[in-house]
């Protein structure tokens, strides 16, 4: 990366932005890759999944995220009898003021962390979904609106499913990306066996920006430019995807409005004023991954597999 | 993204089945010529190999094979006797095509089956030349190209419209291609490839003998016999009398022509205009040219016999177009040789005493030849004789049974005893045969004479005459030279064929058809080396040679190959932002020469990056090329004077190894 072809944006925003990487980078290391995933997904208002084993940081990522964005944040561990109360807050008798009143459940923050999200049963998952999707929580006939931002990450556990409830497909829709974090590298690895206690390390974090300046970067982020070449592209993308025999149903068009709003973000990240098909191809793989099926005549393809099919198919107009 | 590694892959079973029924509908048209068995063992194995597709076992090994395929051999070697030649070609072809499809495994398979089915298309021609087997064949083609699209097609799977589609354009696309091969591929004289000799069995058509019986199973035939254009109007149906074999030899019951008797040169007189006329015959596997009483030119190769038969060099195998001229109106030579009278005499020596006795009466009660001609004919007008295409059999004796028993019969019953009579009395005669009338098309303009049409008549040899043509059918029924055989022949004889003359919709409607066939005869089928040549020098405005065609369709080739090459070029040309991309697509060129080459999906930046790693001393320019194009294509707001900057940083970009 020694040569940035761009044309940085000015201004304090990006100023910020860096150095929220810079300092997440420091903390969770060799990641930082998926430190920019986390925060495009953030940046375009949509919600994240990550999906990898346990010790590998998911817990990290969100507390680190959370505490340099200064955001309010929650972290609510799902289990097996989790029930949607726990989560959305329920009315409770209030002897003092002879009257039910209303105790918001853990939802009610900027920032979440559904921690082993298929743990829980699948009506318990819906309520926090159903949160995700409309911002807005309603209980017992009341509706409450969520804070904002409002901005969720859950994990999930693919190596041991037994008494889990996997998220469906419809489910997993709702989540603009699915990253996996994946082991560190030799070289990251050996600084994290050095270096001190992480959690102290969180709690030293000093903020980058505030909640209010977070929403100015999110309306920042529909400003970015896109031509009418990089629009080409990316339906290029989505027909190749609809029409290719390897692919059982192509990315439908919510996929596609989450491929355009990521790529969005992913630019202004990166400083940039306009979308690039770099861009498009950075966030492809967490956009389209969970959100792609091989045609099950074409044998098992992993989702990876098929994510390259589809970026090494479609050529850039 | 791996295509042909499995035989389940590159035959699935969709494929499979597409290729199957493009043969099924190839072979089809040949079943009723193939011998039973080849069918059966093409069906057998196509639904063998149905069934190894599905239940996906192995193909058989190549020993079952073999020994299948030389079973097969020596099967059509017992049909047929031989394993050449049209038919037996056919079907070795039709059962190797099947069993080739038993050892198909890879693409190359495949595509050997795809190329017999083609050529097995061709072999459909050696049989019919017909209109509908020229569409049915096209449909055929069509689905072949589909089966073969499926089979290359790198999505596996099409839909079936999609893959008729494919075809469908193929097709198509060839069409300029086909059409300038048509027109200017030299042609040779004669067919390309002779015709197998067993090509011509089973024609119906004129004989060289006549005997009761022989003429009216003709009329049970509407087969088109000759298409004649006349250069000015067509003549009455009763001046039609198409000349055919003149029968000289009678022997109790056949009349035969015996050996032709080539003249020098056209020993008549002509009176009158003479009518000028192309005729195009059908195939007949006979050497006869029918031409109106009497032809006053011969066609070029052709001989014209002493009793003005034409006669071509060789039997007519494939359509012939000939000009001709002739005279209705005519005298012939006013001496006859005594050996020709002696023949135009003789008569078997025993037979038919009732007929023999009936001419000497009538030869003993008149004083000249003319008024005993008279006399015959105004007993078959005045008895009652029956015109009729389904006569009774006759006896030992058929004149005498024929004119003292039946007294119904079709013309050659007519003409045989009139001509008897005659040489009973001491008369020459002589029976020709040959066509009479036909029919007029008013949709071409031209006359379609059919074998329904067939006639045969009596020449007699009058003193101070010459030979004068007499028809004593038209004694008994007038109607058979005014108006045709349809409205001749009582109700209950008219065939299915002929039921058209009284239904006006149906008359109609074979007409077109009639014309359709006529035009695709004249302009597609009978297109041969002279047509071409007289085409070509009409367009050119100059006699054409075979070698300036051959140059001439080598250039119109390669000018349609260039066209289509460079439409193909600009149509796949990049979108819209030409000016931008172009300029781009221009630095990629250059990085391609110096051996990076930027894949079609990786982006710009993502290139500029990979060039700056393996040509850092590249790396600045690059950045700057792709981070310009970037902000002209994908940004807002692009000024001319940026796309100028582009294209002067591209130009000056290097584009040679160094």
């Amino acid at each position: 990366m020694t040569v940035i072809v761009s044309t940085p944006t000015t201004g304090a925003p990006h100023e910020a932005i860096h150095r929220l990487i810079r300092q997440a980078g420091q903390v969770i290391l060799g990641k930082d890759r998926q430190i920019r995933l986390a925060l495009a997904c953030l940046l375009a208002r949509g919600h994240l999944l990550i999906e990898d084993i346990p010790g590998v940081g998911k817990t990290t990522l969100a507390h680190v995220l959370a505490q340099l964005l200064g955001l309010h944040f929650q972290r609510i561990q799902f289990t097996s009898d989790l029930l949607p109360a726990d989560i959305l807050g329920m009315s409770v008798y209030d002897r003092d003021n002879a009257s039910f009143k209303f105790h918001p459940g853990p939802v009610f923050a900027h920032f979440i962390l559904a921690d082993e999200v298929n743990r829980a049963t699948p009506k318990t998952q819906s309520a926090l979904l159903e949160a995700m999707e409309e911002r807005q929580v309603t209980v017992e006939g009341a509706t409450r609106p969520l804070p904002e931002p409002f901005f969720v990450i859950a994990t999930q556990n693919p190596a041991h499913q037994i008494g889990t409830f996997p998220l469906p497909e419809s489910q997993l829709d709702r989540f603009l990306l699915r990253i996996e974090l994946g082991y560190p590298d030799r070289e990251a690895e050996r600084a994290l066996l050095r270096g001190g206690e992480r959690r102290n390390m969180i709690a030293d974090l000093r903020p980058c920006m505030d909640a209010a300046q977070l929403l100015v970067l999110q309306r920042a982020v529909a400003e970015v430019h896109v031509a009418d070449a990089l629009l080409d592209y990316l339906q290029a993308l989505l027909a190749f995807s609809r029409s290719a025999p390897e692919f059982q149903g192509g990315l439908s068009p919510r996929a596609g409005l989450a491929l355009l709003r990521a790529a969005q973000a992913w630019a202004l990240i990166h400083g940039r004023a306009q979308v690039i098909p770099e861009d498009v191809q950075a966030i492809l793989p967490g956009v389209a991954a969970h959100r792609l099926r091989g045609a099950a005549d074409r044998g098992e393809q992993s989702e990876q597999a098929l994510v390259a099919l589809l970026l090494n198919s479609v050529a850039i107009p | 993204m791996d295509h042909g590694s499995s035989q389940d892959q590159l035959l699935s079973r969709h494929n499979l089945g597409w290729l199957l029924a493009s043969l099924v509908m190839a072979v089809a048209p040949h079943v009723p010529r193939l011998p039973p068995w080849v069918s059966v063992l093409f069906a057998a194995i196509a639904l063998w190999r149905l069934d190894i597709a599905r239940r996906r076992r192995p193909l058989p090994g190549k020993g079952p094979l073999l020994l299948l395929t030389a079973l097969t051999a020596g099967g059509i070697y017992m049909s047929y006797g031989t394993l050449f030649g049209r038919n037996a070609g056919v079907a070795m072809l039709t059962a190797m095509l099947v069993l080739k499809l038993m050892e198909a495994r890879t693409l190359r398979d495949c595509m050997v089956v795809v190329f017999i089915a083609y050529f097995l298309v061709i072999t459909n021609f050696l049989f019919s030349q017909s209109v509908p087997t020229a569409l049915y064949l096209l449909a055929v083609v069509l689905a072949i190209t589909a089966a073969l699209i499926g089979l290359n097609h790198p999505r596996g799977a099409l839909r079936w419209a999609v893959r008729l589609r494919l075809a469908a354009a193929l097709l198509l696309q060839a069409v300029p291609a086909m059409v300038l091969l048509f027109v200017l591929f030299p042609r040779v004289p004669g067919p390309l490839w002779g015709l197998p000799r067993d090509a011509f069995g089973g024609r119906s058509g004129l004989s060289d003998t006549m005997s009761p019986g022989s003429i009216s199973r003709l009329g049970l035939s509407d087969e088109v016999a000759f298409r004649v254009k006349f250069a000015g109007d067509v003549p009455r149906p009763s001046e039609l009398y198409w000349r055919g074999p003149v029968l000289w030899d009678f022997n109790g019951r056949t009349w035969s022509a015996g050996k032709p008797v080539v003249a020098e040169g056209l020993g008549f007189t002509g009176f009158g205009a003479p009518l000028r006329y192309v005729v195009t015959l059908e195939p007949d596997d006979q050497r006869w040219l029918f031409a109106i009483d009497l032809p006053a030119s011969t066609p070029p190769g052709a001989s014209v016999t002493a009793d003005y038969q034409l006669l071509a060099a060789q039997p007519v195998r494939q359509r012939l177009r000939y000009d001709v001229t002739s005279y209705p109106a005519y005298r012939t030579p006013l001496r006859l040789s005594a050996s020709d009278r002696a023949r135009a005499l003789r008569l078997p020596r025993q037979g038919n005493p009732r007929a023999l006795q009936l001419a000497a009466r009538w030869r003993a009660q008149s004083r000249s030849d003319e008024e005993i001609v008279s006399k015959a004919l105004a007993m078959f007008h005045d008895a009652p004789f029956f015109y009729t295409l389904n006569p009774p059999l006759l006896g030992a004796n058929p004149v005498d049974g024929f004119l003292f028993g039946s007294r119904s019969g079709f013309c050659e019953h007519y003409a045989g005893s009139f001509a008897f009579l005659m040489r009973a009395a001491g008369i020459p005669a002589r029976v020709v045969t040959g066509y009479q009338g036909g029919e007029i098309n008013p949709l071409g303009g031209y006359l379609i004479v059919r074998q329904a049409d067939a006639h045969a008549w009596v020449e007699v040899w009058l003193k101070g005459r010459g030979w004068v043509r007499v028809d004593p059918t038209a004694a008994v029924a007038p109607q058979r030279v005014e108006s045709g055989i349809a409205t001749a022949l009582p109700a209950s004889d008219i065939i299915p064929g002929l039921l058209s003359e009284r239904t006006p919709w149906l008359r109609e409607l074979r007409m077109s058809w009639d014309a359709v066939n006529n035009g695709w005869n004249q302009w597609i089928l009978g297109y041969n080396q002279q047509r071409q040549l007289v085409l070509l020098s009409r367009l050119w405005q100059r006699p054409a040679s075979w070698q300036e065609l051959g140059l001439t369709l080598a250039a119109a080739m390669g000018a349609l190959l260039l066209g289509l090459g460079g439409l193909t070029l600009w149509r796949t040309r990049v979108g819209r932002e030409t000016g931008i991309s172009a300029i781009y697509g221009k630095f990629c060129t250059k990085t391609a020469r110096l051996g990076m080459k930027r894949r079609p999906s990786e982006g710009p930046a993502d290139f500029a990056r990979r060039i700056a790693r393996r040509r850092p001393d590249l790396a600045e320019q690059a950045a700057l090329i792709s981070g310009l194009y970037i902000r002209l294509r994908y940004g807002q707001g692009a000024k001319k004077e940026e796309v100028q900057r582009l294209r002067q940083m591209v130009r000056g970009f290097p584009g040679r190894r160094v």
